[in-house]
């Protein structure tokens, strides 16, 4: 698939704003004032950022507003659903810490489930994809919400929780890509049962049906080099464990940052991958994978 | 609506014969040209006299080639658009309901007019039947020519899609798959019709017609059943002249 | 939830008005609707009424309206302001362009009208252009069929009076086996692909035998790669088995066919393998009847084949004896030819075998009473429903004449032309090579030829030759070197008239034709020709005027443009005189009509031509008083008379009794008439006129009524083609004309009356080259016109050279590799493709992808400029010196043919990769470059 720049920024920082919600919604930390007015500007900065760099990716945004109407079926729907109604929620819990200094628990908890389960969401339009192989699989959104969750931790200060939380997401990130390459095959898709004329010999493409490219080539088939891929996967896998041992060494908040900024490398490297190596049954058709 | 009606009036759908198709394009080009001009927004070409022309096209002819065990390696025209699914994933996928199956007849229709162009439907959509449209930004895809079929403007016998009634080489068919009797049914039962990737699930509508066994002399091994036709009357020229006398008296 | 889904307006208003008129986004002339929304193209679609296209339609066709909106169609008429090929033009008025026009053109008629040189490539007004060049008085004329498939038309005229190529087509209902050699696309784009249809549709059976396995010959059920350029070995070996086994038509044969007729063979006499002919010059045969001689065509003659006749001593035998003689050698028995052809013994038997079991063993019967020419009425029409198509595939070869006419004498012997179920002629055919006009070329200061340029030669008294036995004609057609040239060898007239052999010409007047780029042989060669300087500085070929649509490569090398109209904008007549639309069933010609008008400066070439002729004084182009005698071609074609009765269009003439179709007079409303008719005019063929025609009584009477010709003339096939035994004997020492005597060893070879089959590898160094090349025809895609088009070039926007597994795997190519492609003549590198369907010793291309940097208003970085290519520069039109140094023609002996699939190579992998070699300097646009992007839609 196509590492759009806008959908990578769009689930990366979506789900680091969300992630640092589920916290705040949990009361860790529980700060008040402006100081509660920071953190929770930090949580919408994410949050609404990514939001907004996901409409980037649409063609025609000015219907957007109808995208909330299909929760029954659609993830995407649903996921737009939760996001708002996770703003709102986090919106009234935050405005009475900033204004009213006033923790409301039971609306932190409804806000951090929504929080999570908005993170869910977004991973699900993904993981719900039959067509792609790589990305329908449990793993994809247990790997969301482990960023969320160790990202958000990370975020949050919570580094008791951070030092078990981030080691846990690079791992199931390095499981991820340890074991991913083989799921294309395993769904069953093969260029023959594209065309069903595998019972009369092997297939391959022969011509294109444009020499000129179309959008579907350039939306589903991206091809990552092998040692390429490699490279950046051992390089994103580092920036995840990065934090892990900063977060060992004595606290300062420059290693703080830097901590969290390997952290967002890390995640964005691996999220790039995500998409550059998700492979898309339609490229059978096209004999590219 | 992006909820799957759970029963369609008809299955309209087209029924492809490998067979037979040439790989014209002929099916390509007509069904851009229809639909440039009616369903929708037209159908757009960038760079269109550049490097990189590129352009939205509701159907595509692929090719292939097919090495067998034995005997030569085969080429197979594969023209490709929505195969019109029962079980269609892009549309529930879609967030804004601008993807939609329609009770009456099975047709998978985008509504312009609510789309946002998130290409999630074209995402889900395991055979690359929907292409976004780089102008309009709203996802465009096969019609099955709703504004032809039903049109009381065209005549009788053009009430059927552009990419149909335009194939030099018959080659494709359009009818209710849902009704057994239709002739499309019967070709597609006559013919061992097939979908396109059954794993996915998805219930195509539309039906492949397998190519027929070729080069079936290299499947059979012995080509000797044809040899008496060929028997020599004679074993050299002035034989010949001999059996010709004898044949000629037949006459 | 409830199930509300959007209303769809499912009977939108598809246009405001339909019209009716004839497609040319190439020669197949199909019938189309052009919808029109506020007076521009909407939509095209075709014309369900029309016989050609029945309601199908082609890629090409349906992207008509990209075409008709190209932004590469020229806009005015122009003159050269830069050097030749730089593309600098400047704009001018109709006045000054046909002024300027004049000036050239009048002085060179007044003095030696052989001066200037007129030739039009795919013109489908043949008979309307080729009188303005009689006109004018110059033998120079021609159109595209000599580097097309002359050897398709005049093998079939030759031998049964029809070709394949436009003017036969299997008979679609009832075949059950058909054949197809060397046939990617073919002018019949349309019809072949609906006959394919409807003969898989009913379980029948294709072969196709080309080294290529796509399109036609991928639905094919059975593939037979042979090596390119021995099919006439391959037929020969199959009609072997089919004479050997007796599997032949005796009956069809004896009767309408020279089989029977006896041949002279008086050892070493002037007549030796002459017909033995009485008084009236009938060829004789025996009388089974009566054991006697008798005219071929006698009143209840039965022919014999097996007859014999003494005479002086010697005794005279049937051309089937002579036929049972040469076939039944085991030179061409399966073994013999299996290696050299690709196709295993026992194919070859097990396809003849097949032939021979669905012509005999599944015969046909039609109830259909008929009568033929010698009276013998027939109760039923018998049918042999194998049938056989071919197109460049066996012609484009130069042993093309001799295997066209291998496959002909095949079909023959099974007795399946013009017999149901197998091969049928369109009317105004079957008509014998006698019945056409032989070739012209007297020329006569300030007045016309002395008649047609164009024709069939029937022996050494009918070539174009000078008094001092040089070549009359700029391109040498009708001369020793290719005495059959029936279509002229417009291949040749650059190079000839570059080197002023066989003398020079002023002016080089040509339409449509691309002859600077994919048209041309020896492109670079071409482009130097056109370009050259003589020691004064003035071009070598002084002046050209070119008509073409659009900012084709050709403009850039010409001095004055006449801007054409697109062919929704013009007149046009699709005419029985030339190449009409008809099919077996129905005679049928077409107009073109101005269904938009032109938004530029641009005029109908026809009519410009009608303009010039008139200023030209040329006869038949003005009035006794001198004035202008037709305004427009629209004028033209309505009023003009050829012979009584008939006009450039059989529709709707008046007649005794009102409107007729076939002969009659000058009808003031034709034109509307056939608008109003959807753009076309059909008749059907009497059924009991249906098949037989050469030789059925019902055909020839109703091909007179018609007025396809002024006299009933039925004939028999020409297994055995006399006038080429006479160029023979000519080369044997016999006659007043004789060729030169480098040439006499090769046509007393290549000229044999008799179907034979030679090799063309040693003189293209095979052993040096051995891969041949070969292109293939797009289907989307029309020589270089379709590259203009948005549409269609994103299907085909550049070409790879296909490789076949066996090169593929020795030479280690991997996708996306280039190539360096070598053959005797020069050097291109290109990308490479692998292919398995495909003969083991063949590379291929699509035809006329690659265009030249700045032409057709694209951006000069399109991929047709950087990945596109042309094999063209590969091929030259002359042959690698042989021994004695002389360098032939790149033709075939006979027809002149242009020998494009003989070309060989050599290939190998090429470190330099990303541009298609060689790359040429950009030309100026003269109609700058297209838009951005386009978003296509009326009535928004
Ligand atoms: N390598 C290789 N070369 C080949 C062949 C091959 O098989 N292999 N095939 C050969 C054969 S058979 C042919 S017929 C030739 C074809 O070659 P060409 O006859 O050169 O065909 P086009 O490239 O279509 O060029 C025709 C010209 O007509 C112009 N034109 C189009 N429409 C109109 C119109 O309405 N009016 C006017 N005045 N001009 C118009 C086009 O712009 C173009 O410049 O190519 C030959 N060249
Ligand atoms: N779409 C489209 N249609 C066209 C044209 C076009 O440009 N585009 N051009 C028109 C013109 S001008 C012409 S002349 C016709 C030509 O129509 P075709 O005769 O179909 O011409 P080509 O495409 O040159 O195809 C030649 C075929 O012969 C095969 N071949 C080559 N050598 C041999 C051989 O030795 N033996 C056998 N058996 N096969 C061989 C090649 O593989 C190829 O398949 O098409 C006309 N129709
Ligand atoms: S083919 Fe694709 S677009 Fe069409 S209905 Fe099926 S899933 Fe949807
Ligand atoms: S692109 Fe349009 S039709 Fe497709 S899922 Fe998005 S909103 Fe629905
Ligand atoms: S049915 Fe209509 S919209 Fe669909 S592919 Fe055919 S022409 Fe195109
Ligand atoms: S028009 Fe018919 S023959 Fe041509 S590519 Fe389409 S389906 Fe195949
Ligand atoms: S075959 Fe195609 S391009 Fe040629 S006349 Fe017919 S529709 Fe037009
Ligand atoms: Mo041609």
């Amino acid at each position: 698939m196509h590492p759009a720049p806008s959908i990578i920024l769009f689930t990366v920082l979506s789900g680091l704003g969300f992630g640092l919600m589920i916290f705040l919604g949990l009361g860790m930390p529980s700060p008040t004032g402006l100081s509660a007015f920071i953190w929770f500007a930090i949580a919408y900065i994410l949050a609404v950022g990514g939001i907004i760099s996901s409409t980037f990716h649409l063609g025609n945004p000015k219907n957007i507003l109808k995208s909330f109407s299909q929760w029954r079926t659609s993830w995407l729907s649903r996921e737009g659903c939760l996001a708002v109604a996770t703003l709102l929620v986090m919106g009234v819990y935050g405005a009475a810490l900033v204004f009213l200094n006033m923790r409301i628990p039971l609306l932190g908890y409804v806000g951090s489930a929504l929080a999570l389960a908005t993170v869910y969401g977004t991973s699900m339009i993904y993981a719900q994809l039959k067509t792609v192989p790589r990305w329908n699989h449990p793993t994809t959104s247990v790997m969301f919400i482990a960023y969320a969750v160790s990202g958000g931790a990370l975020l949050a200060g919570q580094v008791s929780l951070a030092v078990w939380f981030l080691p846990a997401a690079a791992l199931l990130q390095l499981f991820i890509f340890l074991t991913a390459d083989g799921r294309f095959g395993a769904a069953g898709s093969t260029i023959a049962s594209a065309t069903q004329l595998g019972n009369i010999g092997s297939v391959r493409q022969f011509e294109p049906p444009h020499t000129g490219s179309n959008y579907l080539m350039k939306e589903m088939i991206h091809v990552v080099g092998r040692k390429h891929a490699l490279k950046l996967q051992i390089i994103s896998v580092v920036l995840l464990f990065t934090p892990v041992l900063l977060l060992l060494l004595p606290f300062s908040h420059a290693l703080a940052l830097v901590a969290v900024l390997a952290h967002v490398a890390g995640v964005i490297v691996a999220r790039w991958l995500f998409f550059a190596q998700a492979e898309h049954v339609v490229g059978l058709y096209y004999d590219k994978r | 609506m992006t909820t799957l009606p759970t029963h369609t009036e008809k299955k309209l759908g087209l029924v492809i014969d490998l067979d037979t198709c040439v790989g014209c394009h002929a099916c390509v080009v007509s069904c851009k040209g229809w639909n440039t001009e009616n369903y929708g927004a037209p159908l757009s070409d960038q760079d269109a006299y550049g490097a990189n022309p590129s352009g939205t096209f509701l159907n595509r002819v692929h090719s292939y080639e097919v090495q067998p065990e034995a005997g030569p390696a085969q080429l197979i025209h594969f023209p490709k658009s929505c195969l019109h699914c029962d079980d269609a994933p892009c549309v529930t996928v879609c967030p804004t309901g601008a993807s939609y199956k329609r009770v009456e007849d099975g047709i998978v229709l985008v509504n312009e007019a609510d789309c946002i162009g998130c290409g999630l439907c074209a995402w889900a959509c395991p055979y690359g039947a929907r292409e976004l449209d780089q102008q309009e930004g709203v996802m465009k895809k096969c019609t099955l020519c709703v504004d032809r079929i039903y049109n009381e403007n065209l005549p009788e016998e053009d009430r059927q899609p552009a990419c149909v009634r335009t194939c030099p080489a018959g080659a494709r068919h359009f009818g209710d798959l849902g009704d057994e009797n239709s002739d499309v049914s019967k070709l597609v039962a006559e013919r061992g019709g097939v979908d396109l990737m059954p794993e996915q699930g998805t219930k195509p509508v539309n039906k492949y017609l397998p190519p027929r066994l070729k080069d079936d002399y290299t499947n059979t091994g012995d080509i000797d059943i044809l040899a008496p036709l060929l028997e020599p009357v004679a074993p050299d020229a002035k034989g010949i002249l001999g059996w010709l006398d004898k044949a000629l008296e037949k006459l | 939830m409830g199930f509300n889904q959007p209303v769809v307006d499912t009977s939108p208003k598809v246009s405001d008005e339909v019209r009716k008129t004839t497609c040319y986004m190439c020669a197949c002339r199909c019938g189309i609707n052009v919808h029109m929304k506020e007076g521009k193209v909407a939509y095209i679609e075709g014309n369900k009424d029309h016989p050609v296209n029945q309601g199908v339609l082609c890629a090409k066709g349906s992207a008509g309206i990209m075409q008709v909106n190209a932004p590469s169609r020229l806009r005015a008429p122009m003159k050269r302001v830069g050097e030749r090929g730089s593309g600098e033009f400047e704009e001018i008025t109709w006045e000054e362009a046909y002024d300027i026009a004049v000036s050239k053109l009048k002085p060179i008629r007044d003095e030696d009208p052989s001066k200037l040189a007129f030739f039009t490539g795919r013109d489908q007004s043949q008979s309307f252009t080729s009188l303005w060049a009689q006109g004018f008085g110059t033998p120079n004329y021609a159109a595209h069929g000599g580097f097309c498939s002359v050897n398709m038309a005049a093998a079939g005229i030759y031998t049964m009076g029809g070709a394949f190529w436009e003017f036969g087509q299997p008979d679609w209902d009832h075949t059950k086996m058909l054949m197809i050699f060397g046939v990617a696309e073919d002018h019949d784009s349309n019809p072949i692909k609906m006959g394919l249809g409807k003969i898989k549709a009913r379980g029948a059976k294709v072969v196709g035998v080309n080294p290529i396995r796509s399109g036609y010959n991928a639905v094919a059920d059975e593939w037979v790669g042979i090596t390119p350029g021995t099919d006439g070995l391959f037929i020969l070996s199959m009609l072997h088995c089919l004479i050997k086994a007796g599997k032949i038509d005796l009956d069809y044969l004896s009767q309408f066919t020279n089989a029977p007729v006896l041949l002279d063979e008086t050892d070493g006499s002037a007549e030796e393998g002459l017909f033995l002919k009485d008084k009236d010059g009938k060829a004789l045969v025996i009388d089974r009847n009566t054991g006697k001689l008798a005219p071929f065509d006698g009143k209840g003659v039965y022919p014999d084949l097996a007859g014999t006749h003494r005479k002086a001593g010697v005794t005279h035998r049937t051309v089937f004896h002579h036929m049972i003689e040469r076939y039944m050698s085991e030179e061409y028995a399966p073994e013999a030819v299996a290696e050299r052809c690709g196709i295993s013994a026992k194919r070859i038997r097990k396809l003849a075998a097949e032939l021979a079991d669905v012509a005999f063993n599944q015969a046909i019967e039609l109830d259909r009473p008929w009568t033929d020419f010698r009276g013998k009425k027939h109760d039923k029409m018998v049918g042999r429903p194998v049938s056989f198509h071919s197109m460049r595939g066996i012609s484009a070869h130069a042993n093309g004449f001799q295997t066209c006419r291998a496959l002909h004498v095949l079909q023959i012997m099974l007795g399946s032309v013009e017999t149901p179920g197998g091969m049928r002629f369109k009317p105004p055919y079957p008509k014998p090579a006698t019945a056409h006009p032989k070739p012209h070329c007297k020329v006569t200061p300030g007045a016309a030829l002395d008649g047609p340029h164009l024709g069939f030669t029937h022996g050494p008294d009918d070539l174009c030759l000078r008094e001092d036995g040089t070549a009359a004609r700029i391109d040498k057609a009708f001369t020793w070197e290719n005495p059959m040239s029936s279509h002229g060898m417009m291949h040749m007239v650059i190079s000839n008239a570059h080197a002023g052999d066989p003398y020079k010409i002023d002016t080089l007047f040509m339409y449509m034709a691309n002859m600077s780029w994919n048209s041309s042989m020896n492109t670079s060669g071409v482009i130097e020709m056109l370009t050259d300087k003589d020691e004064d500085g003035n071009y070598v070929i002084p002046n050209i005027i070119y008509s073409d649509a659009y900012s084709s490569e050709m403009v850039a090398y010409s001095d004055l443009i006449l801007p054409d109209t697109t062919y929704l904008e013009r007149h046009d007549c699709i005419s029985l005189l030339d190449r009409p639309i008809c099919e077996a069933d129905a005679v049928a010609d077409a107009i073109r009509w101005p269904v938009v008008e032109p938004d530029r400066d641009v005029k109908g070439f026809q009519s410009a031509l009608c303009d010039l002729g008139a200023r030209l004084g040329l006869p038949g182009f003005v009035n006794e008083d001198g004035s202008q005698k037709y305004e427009d071609y629209a004028d033209y074609i309505t009023n003009h008379i050829r012979r009584p009765g008939v006009g450039p269009l059989a529709g709707w003439r008046v007649g005794e009794d009102g409107l007729q179709g076939g002969r009659g007079d000058v009808n003031e409303a034709q034109l509307d008439a056939y608008i109003e008719n959807g753009g076309f005019w059909m008749e059907h063929v009497p059924e009991d006129a249906a098949y037989y025609k050469p030789f059925n009584m019902g055909y020839q009477d109703w091909a007179v009524k018609m007025g396809f010709f002024d006299a009933v003339q039925p004939y028999i096939f020409q297994l055995y083609v006399e006038p080429m035994r006479k160029f023979q004997l000519a080369a044997e020492g016999h006659g007043e004309r004789q060729p030169p005597e480098h040439l006499r060893e090769r046509i007393k070879h290549t000229l044999d009356p008799l179907p034979i089959w030679y090799s063309n590898e040693p003189e293209n160094l095979a052993d040096q080259y051995p891969v041949t090349a070969l292109t293939q025809r797009p289907m989307a895609m029309y020589h270089s016109w379709g590259s203009q088009n948005a549409w269609l070039r994103q299907i085909h926007g550049h070409n790879p050279l296909y490789v076949p597994t066996k090169i593929w795997e020795e030479n280690s190519f991997e996708e996306g590799d280039w190539a360096k492609v070598v053959s005797p003549h020069g050097e291109i590198v290109v990308p490479v493709a692998h292919m398995a369907a495909l003969n083991d010793n063949t590379v291929w291309t699509w035809n006329a992808i690659g265009k030249r940097k700045g032409a057709w208003a694209l951006e000069e970085n399109a991929p047709e400029t950087t990945k596109g290519f042309l094999l063209n520069h590969l091929i030259h039109e002359l042959l690698p010196a042989n021994g004695d140094g002389m360098r032939w023609a790149n033709s075939d002996p006979i027809t002149g043919q242009a020998a494009w699939f003989d070309l060989k190579v050599r290939i190998e992998k090429s470190d330099v990769a990303g541009q298609t070699l060689p790359d040429f300097a950009p030309q100026k646009s003269p109609v700058g470059k297209g838009p951005k992007d386009l978003a296509w839609k009326l009535g928004k």
